[in-house]
């Protein structure tokens, strides 16, 4: 059972890197970012260039506080995992890539895995797939597209992607923070009450759901903005406040409770006992701790937001990462669903990276940063 | 007089929350009893009676294929409700152990099992959903099991964390450093004395998880993924149904309805539960 072994392998290597010394945490951790770097940048930039900006990386991970370096150093662990799980578990499921109608002969079917890079073990398979990736920062070929590379296929769907997603969360942040923050300053009022309440059903409604009813609204009844598809900003609106609204309804039940508690907070009373007016009081004295929760809720609600996506996608019929994520899924297609789940895992772990140093920066109590 | 008699007591003073439970333990009712009691089919056919809209034979009239909505909301709100109950409880088993090991544990043990932890936070959870289903392709294909493994396979990282925290804080309190001077195993002081005064907030988080797994499982549902028959499938017919001219708006409005009347009872009930266990909490 290579995928088996392939799978315990890898979680025994990340689960051993706890075991090490802080100093061998700190060479490792500076090595792999900077690699993992060099290998990002290499297309785009160029070998000097790129060399250049990995050593400074690089330099710069060597100096990092402790609780840094261990994210980082877990970085690189963590792609080369990402990719042995989605391997192990591709090679478990039934079915092959190169499963048809009319069963392939034998010896057609070697020469088309030996073509294609997709042996019959899911370790050779691995070890083809990270050499091509790490030495030729190469997606490999889609198997059930002919003549396309993945590299193809994803890069028109990246784009596309990252705005509905960047979009999504602005909404939900603006909605979120706006709605929570004047919830909180009068709790029990009616303004409290209706946006809890809009909150809640916002949690309590699948997003499909919503994007469906948002569609008979504006686009059936008013008439306002298209049904589907994705042809500049109009068409993007619906799709990214159906994937928002259940994220900015969390965000403001957590900028509520966040207001709520700061407000009664002895600075804040100092504040107003200095006579500084109510504005300046909310938004430049307690903004900053009252929505820290908010802070730490962001790496989640990516996922979040990109999980969504899936159905947002199929529902609106935009052509972003996500369909091609379910169409390599079931054609088995194990490298078209290699290259969307390092993009998808790339993504979020980047994000959280940057939500973590933002987070240690605005407070910097926080020794571990709670869920 | 106990906690737990404490909170009982201040959830019933909680309207929503009391108000919620009571809303949810209709629904139950309504979808494990009456579908027997009116004799109700959920897959026969009647061609003629295609689109019908909501009249005294069908009160929530009938789908493209002419079977009675009414009886398919609540076949389909079983299999909904078991399996926000299953994979939440899979994830519990699986949160607990391994928070519990990494809060009471502590050093590289606690760092190795937290990584892990953080990696499988970093992928979209629907992705890992899909992996999984897949393992079952071929010998399970829309039934509950696999939905129910793949769902708890990915709620369960909360839990440890929470979890964690909650282990992390009771681990150096003068009742446990009283237990290891008595000479108690890992075992018995994690288990005995440690864990039950976890229980609030591992009963508050399942309570909340529950209905995040039953949206999990409608988007797997309008992915053609899901479970046959649950309200997430049908809520996902009701919205393909949906066109400018003339739509059968009670296939996306029952469904729907029932589906977030069940949601918000849940979310209701688990906030009530989060302020009456909350020890802090003198409301």
């Amino acid at each position: 059972m290579s995928e088996l072994a392939l799978l315990v392998a890898a979680l025994a290597a990340i689960a051993g890197l706890a075991w090490l010394p802080l100093s061998a945490t700190r060479v490792l951790g500076a090595a792999g970012l900077a690699a993992l770097a060099f290998a990002v940048v290499r297309h785009p930039l160029g070998n000097a260039a790129a060399f250049v900006l990995a050593a400074a990386l690089g330099a710069l991970a060597l100096r990092a506080p402790p609780r840094v370096l261990r994210r980082v150093a877990f970085l690189v662990p963590s792609f080369a995992l990402l990719v042995a799980v989605t391997t192990a578990l591709m090679y478990l499921a039934p079915g092959s890539p190169f499963a048809q109608e009319r069963a392939l002969a034998p010896s057609v079917e070697a020469a088309l895995r030996e073509r294609y890079g997709v042996p019959e073990s899911a370790l050779g398979f691995f070890r083809i797939y990270v050499e091509r990736l790490v030495v030729a920062g190469d997606l490999g070929p889609a198997l059930k597209v002919q003549g396309r590379t993945v590299a193809d296929l994803l890069a028109p769907a990246l784009p596309v992607s990252l705005a509905l997603g960047g979009l999504s969360l602005l909404l939900a942040l603006a909605l979120g923070v706006g709605l929570g923050v004047r919830a909180g300053l009068r709790p029990g009022s009616l303004t409290d009450s209706a946006s809890m309440g809009l909150a809640l059903l916002g949690i309590s409604l699948p997003n499909f759901a919503i994007g469906a009813a948002l569609v008979i609204i504006f686009s059936l009844e008013l008439g306002w903005l298209p049904v589907a598809g994705w042809s500049g900003f109009r068409s993007a609106l619906l799709p990214s406040l159906t994937l928002a609204l259940p994220h900015a309804a969390v965000i403001a039940r957590l900028a509520r409770a966040g207001t709520i508690e700061t407000l009664q907070q002895d600075f804040v009373r100092t504040a107003r006992a200095k006579g500084l007016p109510e504005r300046i009081v909310v938004w430049k004295h307690a903004a900053k701790p009252a929505l820290l929760p908010v802070l730490s809720y962001l790496g989640p609600a990516a996922a979040g937001i990109l999980t969504g996506s899936f159905v947002v996608e199929t529902l609106f019929g935009i052509p972003g990462m996500g369909q091609w994520f379910v169409k390599g899924a079931i054609n088995r297609d194990y490298p078209v669903v290699l290259g969307t789940a390092l993009f998808y895992f790339g993504l979020v772990t980047l994000f959280n990276l940057v939500v973590d140093l933002a987070y240690a920066w605005l407070d910097p109590r926080t020794e571990e940063v709670a869920t | 007089m106990s906690p737990w008699r404490t909170a009982w007591r201040r959830v019933r003073r909680n309207r929503a929350a009391l108000a919620g439970a009571l809303l949810l333990a209709a629904i139950a009712l309504a979808c494990f009893v009456a579908p027997a009691l009116l004799a109700l089919d959920p897959q026969g056919t009647a061609p003629a009676l295609r689109h019908q809209s909501p009249s005294a034979a069908h009160w929530l009239g009938t789908d493209a294929l002419g079977r009675d909505l009414l009886a398919r909301v609540l076949v389909g709100g079983r299999t909904s409700l078991l399996v926000g109950l299953a994979a939440t409880l899979v994830s519990v088993a699986i949160g607990v152990a391994w928070g519990g090991a990494a809060g009471y544990f502590g050093g590289a043990l606690d760092e190795a099992l937290m990584r892990i932890v953080d990696f499988l936070y970093g992928i979209p959870y629907m992705f890992l959903v899909i992996l999984v289903m897949l393992l079952f392709a071929d010998t399970a294909r829309g039934e509950a099991l696999p939905v129910f493994v793949a769902l708890g396979l990915v709620q369960w990282l909360t839990m440890a964390r929470i979890v964690r925290g909650q282990v992390l804080a009771l681990r150096g309190r003068d009742f446990v450093l009283a237990a290891r001077a008595l000479g108690a195993s890992h075992a018995r002081i994690l288990f005995r004395h440690v864990l039950p005064n976890c229980g609030s907030a591992i009963v508050v988080y399942a309570t909340l998880s529950v209905p995040s797994v039953i949206i999990l499982e409608s988007y797997l549902s309008f992915l053609g993924l899901g479970v046959e028959l649950s309200w997430g499938q049908l809520v996902a017919e009701g919205v393909a149904v949906v066109n400018p001219i003339r739509s059968p708006w009670w296939l996306l409005v029952f469904p729907g309805g029932f589906l977030a009347a069940t949601l918000l009872a849940l979310n209701f009930l688990g906030d009530g539960l989060r302020d009456a266990l909350d020890p802090r909490g003198g409301r």
